[in-house]
């Protein structure tokens, strides 16, 4: 990601933008943060939100006609908040004021000329910023006359004025300047500014004034057309628009550049109010809120803010913050040589299921970036090597000859189509591979071959662009051999997997097959209602999910879909390789996904199945019910364990090779000979620790050889290590008739020298 | 750099089933991604065989490999 990329990122993601409240406000009073403030009691607080953006906030905060309250989204849900009557009860019901510090003087000395409302919120703001100031008046007081008494005290304007005469501003009450007076000034005053109260531009005889920045064509004077009745917080605004006039062209500054938003703007920023409950406004009493009121008032904020992805993913909940935020993280992350923990952590967890863009009002994709990033990091010899070790492992070991097979159907020399059931399928659920193979050689025609191996999948989600290349390379070659045949996929991420790799490929789903062939299937008893798991790889294939709801329905099975569904399904944990970069934070998905199923699940990706089964959840494949294997509960049947999965795929292709062509497997090589039990606690570990029955054997066979064993004198127990690559295995065990019974089990990477 | 001591433990009940001796404590390198450690670990004094304890290997040593692998 370079800076223009980055750049882009981040004004994608509206979670950054002001609420509508704040948009709209002449002077963006941050009325989110004024009313969290507020419904937490913290009143003081609460008023130093106001302070912090009005000029002379006692009488401001007094005056405000709450324009914001219409543009409020809360107005949707029950009525907009009532921030006026809320900033009212914050200047009433403060005790401490916040100390308001104006700069040290600069040396440059900017005359006003009326002291009505925006004269002196621009000699507020000048003042505040060390420009010497005077406000040239008949009566300094005459600004606040006009305004409602009941809410207003002589008390409080000489409050704010005597603050005023505290922050470098001084007054000069003599009478009304006449214009010459004041087109003169600017030769004794570096810059001058015209209330329009006292003169607009036009009684001053000048033609044209820029709206945007009240610049005239003379020279360090701003002045303002008729203002009409413009309300007290629009005139305050205007002032402090000459202010940032004057202060700009002082300094040398450009006049206009980064001041689109000053005017109450649109906001881009998306809040979801579709579970909102409507709550009507308090009625706010003659003498103005009670504490009580105000309070209840300031809690009908819906503190807006988007967060849309945040609150529909896991992994995005987990770190802590949102997309924009992320993409600087990780463009940091690229930009140091030595990355923070966190940012690869937070890089490798991103399940890239997608859903994140499919929620964004912008269609944010934090998958794109993700991806990216692991893409550097391999690139750049960043990437953890743990992070993705055993998924290669075990994408290699499907790969690998006991597991994998390529063949035309038996007794013919040609494929039409081939079967790609996928290596997770194979590891969960062997046997409803050999079922739905028979079936479909029964109902094809030209031959049906079989491709048993992994797609790649693994290498693209980790980010091994080359890894990837040549593993479609080489399933290319494997497709070839077959005659290049239509390639049928039980697995979606295979499918798009093959899609991205080998697009010549003509691939269609399983499900489309079996669908437009209902006919052929078998009735299956009458089940009890379902809830549909899409997995997260389908969310762009519609054709897919259609498909599969076809077969469905067909079937007689009745599901429901829950809360996030087809294009908004959710990643069961599997996806982009979580579980082997963050395996907690898999746990905890996997279970919340559970959770939104009401009935038992019926999925069409193994991964998905075997995922919420681990999670606690009954769920089934659709495989389960077209092709049962007679078992009475299939949605109990537990996921299989690591070791396991990888047995089920070595036997899947024995099965075939005797049963179905007729053939003799290879056989084994010599370590899976040696026969291990475990205590149960060494069997979890095992699981926890991703330590492999073939892991053990190798160790066990290993010292065989080298003879080099540890040996406990209090409880007998041997000790051996064993390093075939990258980690080294430590096996602890007991001899038991010739037997080993493994008590524990434990690995590292850090390698022992001497 | 100096020997780090990261066990407390007594490793004395093993011992080297191939020499026969027992364990004792003794300077180890130990190296990962481009980075060497010196450490205190319980070895044979005949073969030199190393004894990387559990607790060890899934407690500090994990945590270092950690740290090593954000480079
Ligand atoms: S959905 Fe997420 S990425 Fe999109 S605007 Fe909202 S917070 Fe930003
Ligand atoms: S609900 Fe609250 S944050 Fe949202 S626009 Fe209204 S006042 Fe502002
Ligand atoms: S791709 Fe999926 S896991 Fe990644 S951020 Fe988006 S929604 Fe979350
Ligand atoms: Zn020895």
């Amino acid at each position: 990601m370079d800076q223009k990329n980055l750049r882009d990122w981040e004004a994608k993601c509206t979670q950054e933008e002001p609420p509508k409240c704040k948009a709209r406000c002449p002077l963006h009073v941050d009325g989110r943060e004024f009313c969290r403030l507020m419904a937490a009691g913290q009143i003081d607080k609460a008023w130093a939100v106001l302070c912090k953006t009005m000029p002379f906030p006692s009488v401001s905060a007094r005056i405000c006609d709450g324009d914001c309250q219409n543009d409020c989204l809360r107005e949707q849900v029950g009525g907009g908040i009532n921030l006026a009557a809320l900033e009212r009860f914050a200047a009433e019901n403060a005790k401490r004021s916040p100390m308001i510090r104006a700069l040290p003087p600069k040396g440059k000395n900017v005359a006003v000329f009326g002291a009505h409302l925006s004269g002196l919120s621009a000699a507020w703001d000048l003042g505040k910023k060390g420009f010497t100031v005077i406000v040239f008046c008949e009566d300094k007081l005459q600004g606040f006359e006009s305004l409602p008494a009941d809410r207003v005290s002589n008390k409080i304007i000489e409050k704010e004025l005597a603050q005023l005469g505290k922050m470098n501003v001084s007054f000069a009450e003599h009478g009304k300047p006449d214009p010459q007076t004041i087109m003169a000034a600017n030769e004794s005053f570096d810059a001058v500014f015209v209330d329009p109260l006292a003169y607009n531009s036009t009684q001053l005889g000048i033609s044209e004034v820029d709206l945007g920045t009240l610049q005239t064509s003379i020279d360090f004077l701003f002045a303002s057309p008729d203002v009409g009745d413009k309300p007290p917080i629009e005139l305050i605004a205007l002032g402090r628009k000459g202010a940032l006039s004057i202060e700009r062209k002082l300094q040398n500054a450009s006049l206009t550049a980064g001041r689109d938003r000053e005017a109450p703007f649109e906001t881009k920023l998306f809040t979801n109010i579709s579970k909102t409950e409507t709550i009507p406004p308090v009625a706010v009493p003659d003498e103005g809120y009670s504490p009580e009121q105000a309070l209840e008032e300031a809690s009908r904020c819906l503190l807006c803010e988007c967060m849309e992805c945040v609150n529909n993913c896991a992994y995005l909940e987990e770190f802590k913050s949102y997309p924009k935020a992320y993409a600087r993280q990780i463009y940091n992350n690229a930009s140091i040589v030595m990355g923070t923990r966190m940012a690869n952590t937070m890089i490798n967890s991103c399940m890239l299921c997608g859903l994140c863009e499919k929620v964004c009002p912008e269609n944010f994709a934090m998958q794109d970036i993700v991806l990216e990033a692991r893409q550097d990091l391999v690139e750049k010899g960043h990437m953890p090597p743990s992070a993705h070790e055993f998924a290669f492992r075990d994408m290699d070991f499907a790969d690998s000859s006991p597991c994998a097979l390529v063949k035309h159907q038996p007794g013919t020399t040609q494929s039409n189509q081939a079967f790609f059931p996928g290596c997770q399928l194979s590891a969960s659920d062997p046997g409803a591979i050999e079922r739905t193979y028979a079936h479909l050689c029964s109902v094809l025609d030209g031959g049906t071959g079989l491709l048993l191996r992994c797609c790649g999948a693994p290498a693209d989600w980790a980010g091994q662009k080359e890894m990837f290349g040549r593993k479609m390379e080489s399933l290319k070659r494997d497709w070839e051999s077959l005659g290049r045949p239509q390639i049928i996929a039980a697995c979606p991420s295979c499918i798009e997997s093959l899609r991205k790799g080998l697009p010549e490929v003509d691939v269609i789903s399983l499900w489309t097959v079996l669908s437009s062939e209902l006919g052929q299937l078998k009735q299956h008893p009458e089940m009890a209602l379902l809830s549909l798991q899409d997995p997260c790889s389908a969310r762009n294939n519609h054709e897919l999910m259609n498909d599969v709801r076809l077969l469905l329905s067909g079937l007689d099975i009745t599901f429901e879909e829950p809360e996030l569904s087809g294009t908004h399904t959710e990643c069961c944990g599997f996806g982009g390789l979580l579980a082997n970069a963050n395996e907690s934070l898999a746990d905890k998905v996997a279970r919340r996904r559970a959770e939104k199923l009401d009935y038992d699940g019926v999925t069409y990706c193994a991964m998905c199945r075997d995922m919420l089964s681990k999670a606690g959840k009954r769920c089934q494949h659709i495989l389960d019910i077209i092709f049962p294997d007679g078992s009475k509960d299939p949605a109990g049947r537990l996921a299989p364990g690591y070791s396991a999965r990888r047995e089920n795929r070595v036997r899947l292709k024995e099965t075939l090779l005797r049963k179905t062509w007729n053939e003799q497997p290879e056989s084994r090589s010599d370590y899976e000979s040696i026969a291990v039990k475990f205590t149960e606690e060494a069997r979890k570990m095992m699981e926890e620790r991703r330590i492999l029955l073939s892991d053990v054997q190798k160790t066990l066979h290993a010292v065989q050889d080298s003879k080099q064993v540890l040996e406990n004198t209090e409880n007998g127990h041997n000790l051996v290590q064993f390093r075939p690559v990258t980690v080294t295995y430590w096996v602890e065990y007991e001899m038991k008739e010739n037997n080993y019974l493994v008590h524990r089990v434990w690995s590292h990477r850090m390698r022992v020298l001497g | 750099m100096g020997t780090l001591k990261v066990l407390d433990e007594d490793f004395s009940s093993w011992k080297c089933a191939t020499c026969g001796k027992a364990l004792h404590p003794s300077p180890v390198e130990l190296e990962y991604l481009d980075s060497r450690f010196n450490v205190e670990l319980p070895s044979c004094p005949d073969c030199g065989f190393v004894l990387i304890p559990e607790d060890l290997a899934l407690g500090k040593m994990a945590e270092v490999e950690r740290m090593l692998e954000d480079k």
